[in-house]
């Protein structure tokens, strides 16, 4: 068990981590960086599948049946979604344009 | 034995994440940061699988196995115009997930500690918003809602409706009676859709990255209910960073994040502002403009969401490679804000094959413009509006633009005469330099190219 204070150092430093990883990054990553961490978020699926993997009634078990089936299109659409757009940052791509 | 290696696993995949968001801020290595989170991410999965006495293996597997392929299809189907909307209705379905997570928790009783209770009451408030208001963002960007909902005392029934779900949620964490924690759910849900209605158009890539930040936050706090250090630490992260990229693109439309949440700006007015006294707005034909644009020296141009709507980037990208044919120097110009999102037009024209080096931020391409023989504005309106120079009582006033206005000659390609996105005139049309190209803009550029090759 997490307690009290080490929670809030976690979530403290966990904080200044977020911020300062992304704190130099260039416009043009702004809309790939926001679904790549969309993305990320996905780690949500872990505790929906403790959540239903722990359910004891059938509410709990619908519920968490649906925590796991939104969490997975949050992982899965995230990473496609993310992967698509930064596949337009690979190299080799200027000789279509030079024909 | 197996909890030491799930613990282990969530170790590893906390260290990759942020590795995989600390590589996606930066264009070399941006690629490869996708992959390393990835990698975190599906370690994590598998070793839950191990988590010891993990129960219904069969019923997760299925809802896996469903939310997967539908994603997976959805994802892949999806134009790249259609990027934003998909990240907000993904992000809204990871808030659902740890709302979810939430309930059953809250649906237990206060049997549990209050502290971790009130915890998870929070994040179930968090990402409840998160989850129906990304789900309005969705509906707005999709063009299923075109209508702003506004009306006096908006604000404050926002507020009572909030007011009301703090109260419920603070009645279901005490209590746990199934009726408050429905009553709670549905008032978040419900303020969550209240909040996204009035917010224009405009302002969703804001908006999409403010309920990203939240849902990060969400699912860190449910991290603590469910003593997942994983979920603490990914979930924070992304708050954290979300909340600095929703702030960063806040400014660079040079609008504080209150004024979006609550001014209800950034709509289409529907009632054209009269445009300046004397002035009218003078059309060209696409011949004229191919002549034009082919004995320039130097084109600027400026892309904007129409090039976006119209899918016109290949298009564009083929005219600025006959332009160079002809001797002519090419450049792009791209605001930070022009289209849905920040960074769109880049993304839009890189998978159109436009070189990098082509691409030119605000700052390094403004002092190009009053050397420029033609601006070429495809679907642009605000990001190039004098008026946000000039101008005090326009509600862009003080918003960086590209200077498009100091070209010798500006070519604006525009789909009809109404107002931009945000319904305010620009002076820029009504330049005694500026010419009008009407037309949806594939068709025009389409045009453009046709009489290029003919010359």
């Amino acid at each position: 068990m997490i307690d009290g204070f080490t929670a809030l150092y976690l979530f403290m430093l966990a904080a200044f981590t977020g911020y300062e990883v992304i704190s130099r990054v260039p416009v043009i990553l702004h809309t790939p960086l926001m679904s790549g961490s969309n993305f990320v978020h996905g780690i949500v699926l872990v505790g929906a599948m403790v959540a239903l993997g722990d359910a004891r009634t059938d509410v709990e078990r619908v519920i968490g049946f649906i925590g796991v089936l939104l969490a997975t299109m949050n992982v899965v659409g995230g990473y496609v979604v993310t992967e698509r757009m930064l596949a337009m940052f690979k190299k080799g791509k200027p000789d279509r344009v030079r024909g | 034995m197996a909890e030491r290696l799930v613990q282990s696993s969530y170790f590893i995949a906390s260290i990759l994440f942020i590795f995989g968001l600390k590589r996606m801020s930066s264009p070399i290595t941006a690629r490869g940061g996708i992959l390393w989170a990835g990698a975190g991410m599906l370690v994590a999965i598998l070793s839950t699988f191990l988590t010891p006495g993990l129960q219904n293996i069969a019923l997760i597997l299925v809802a896996i196995a469903i939310g997967g392929g539908v994603a997976w299809v959805s994802g892949r189907r999806v134009g790249m115009t259609d990027m934003p909307q998909m990240v907000a209705i993904y992000n809204g379905m990871g808030g659902g997930a740890a709302a979810a997570i939430a309930a059953i928790e809250l649906l237990r009783g206060p049997g549990s500690f209050e502290t971790v209770a009130a915890i998870a009451g929070l994040g179930a408030l968090i990402g409840a918003v998160s989850f129906s208001g990304s789900m309005i963002a969705f509906a707005k960007l999709q063009g299923l809602i075109n209508h702003s909902w506004r009306f006096r005392g908006q604000q404050t029934l926002n507020l009572l409706v909030l007011g009301a779900s703090v109260v419920a949620g603070i009645a279901a964490v005490r209590e746990g009676s199934a009726l408050t924690v429905v009553l709670f759910f549905a008032l978040a849900l419900v303020y969550g859709v209240l909040m996204t209605l009035p917010i224009g158009g405009a302002d969703m890539p804001v908006v999409i990255s403010l309920f990203n930040a939240c849902t990060g936050l969400a699912v860190g706090l449910e991290g603590y209910v469910l003593n997942n250090a994983a979920m603490i630490i990914a979930g924070t992260v992304v708050g954290a960073a979300g909340t600095l990229l929703t702030q960063l693109m806040a400014k660079a439309m040079n609008r504080s994040l209150a004024h979006v949440l609550f001014s209800g700006f950034g709509e289409e007015l529907g009632v054209p502002i009269a445009g300046p006294a004397g002035k009218s707005l003078k059309p060209i034909d696409a011949t004229d403009a191919a002549i034009m644009l082919a004995y320039s020296g130097t084109v600027i141009i400026v892309p904007g969401y129409g090039m976006a709507v119209a899918q016109a980037q290949h298009k564009i990208a083929e005219l600025a490679k006959l332009l160079e044919a002809h001797g002519v120097d090419v450049m792009f110009a791209i605001h930070p804000v022009a289209g849905r999102m920040p960074g769109h037009m880049n993304v839009l024209l890189a998978e159109a094959g436009v070189p990098y080096e082509k691409l030119h931020d605000l700052e390094e391409v403004n002092a190009a413009f009053a050397h420029a023989d033609v601006a070429l504005v495809i679907g642009a309106n605000d990001v190039v509006n004098p008026s946000a120079r000039t101008d005090t009582a326009s509600p862009i006033y003080g918003m960086p633009i590209l200077n498009a206005d100091e070209a010798k000659n500006v070519i604006v390609i525009k789909r009809g005469r109404g107002a931009g996105f945000s319904g305010i005139e620009n002076t820029l049309f009504y330049g005694d330099n500026t010419r009008m190209l009407y037309g949806d803009a594939q068709d025009v550029v389409n045009h453009l190219i046709q009489e290029l090759k003919a010359l």
